[in-house]
């Protein structure tokens, strides 16, 4: 990209100026350690796949480990709460239609919460701040919602664009509008998570610039602020993947128990 | 005028409406809390919907952010 090589020469003209310059987009850079190519596709082992091998390692870890007691530790007691925390709320939305889809909510859940928490951990690689990341999820989330309300419902399913209890002028204007909302669900699933991430990532990497730039003596105040900044970014990061995997079940509701 | 300080008037602009992300998050948490001091009883139980609520506003206006970042890094 021109812009990012220009980005990279103008920051390295200040520096030479004396200067200092921090580039609060460097950290999104993906490099590739084990280069690999197949054909005319890349399929290089990246510092993103590095991290993402490291998640699903550490999730593993989480809920292989710790043992399986009837007086459980408190590792196996922070297993129970995770799990009774995610299937508490799909037996709220979902009620108990929807059991078969607990595994797929709580491994999106653990990787998306493991994602964001991993990353907050400086010099570490934040995978969800790549939107190709989040899309993948959300398309797998949407086709699957897609087919498993064609399955249970079959033709039927497109009952959900035709709102009921509306005028027959007013279903011209109305299922349009219900076809794009539709479509537009892995659009706005993704990007909600990506811009998140990669939002609050910038704005701390923009505030650290303010404390080296501000020195010693000036340098407290955006200090403070970044603290302040860094306990919001954890709230940000549970609250996201919180809610991609709420709003997961609340598709596959419309898919399993159709409202309209 | 120069394109690139139109770039650059145009992601200012786009980050404007980030204000109303602030003013939907505001309204949220001020109708969570008005609503949990007339039932502190009821208030627990809404907790999860004041978190969905507050990440869903947010997040439209990152939409916004998200235009303004592509204008200032990809054009």
């Amino acid at each position: 990209m021109a812009s990012e090589a220009a980005a990279h020469k103008a920051a390295e003209a200040a520096e030479a100026a004396g200067g200092f310059s921090i580039d609060p987009m460097h950290q999104f850079v993906i490099h590739r350690i084990i280069p690999v190519k197949i054909g005319g596709l890349d399929l290089s082992f990246t510092n993103s796949s590095l991290w993402m091998v490291i998640i699903v390692a550490l999730a593993a870890l989480f809920l292989l480990a710790g043992g399986r007691r009837v007086v459980p530790t408190r590792w196996q007691s922070l297993k129970e709460m995770t799990y009774e925390f995610i299937a508490g709320t799909m037996r709220d939305i979902l009620g108990d239609s929807g059991r078969a889809f607990f595994p797929f909510v709580f491994t999106l859940f653990i990787f998306i919460l493991l994602a964001n928490m991993l990353g907050m951990v400086p010099y570490s690689f934040t995978v969800t701040s790549h939107i190709i990341v989040t899309f993948a999820l959300a398309l797998v989330v949407f086709v699957l919602a897609t087919i498993v309300g064609f399955i249970k419902h079959g033709a039927g399913y497109l009952k959900l664009f035709v709102p009921s209890g509306v005028p027959a002028y007013m279903l011209v204007l109305l299922v349009p509008i219900e076809i794009i909302s539709y479509f537009t669900r892995p659009m706005s699933l993704s990007v909600r998570l990506f811009a998140n991430m990669m939002a609050g990532h910038t704005m701390l990497k923009v505030f650290g610039a303010f404390v080296v730039g501000l020195g010693i003596i000036g340098g407290w105040a955006p200090l403070a602020m970044m603290v302040a900044l860094s306990g919001l970014e954890v709230l940000v990061a549970f609250l996201q993947a919180y809610v991609f995997a709420v709003l997961t079940v609340i598709y596959l509701n419309d898919a399993i128990n159709m409202h309209h | 005028m120069d394109a690139e300080a139109a770039k650059l008037i145009g992601a200012g602009l786009a980050a404007i409406a980030l204000g109303g992300a602030g003013i939907g998050i505001g309204h949220i948490f001020g109708n969570y809390l008005s609503g949990a001091l007339r039932n502190p009883a009821a208030a627990q139980s809404q907790f999860p919907n004041l978190l969905l609520g507050f990440a869903l506003a947010e997040a439209t206006g990152l939409f916004a952010l998200v235009v303004s970042l592509i204008i200032l890094f990809v054009f």
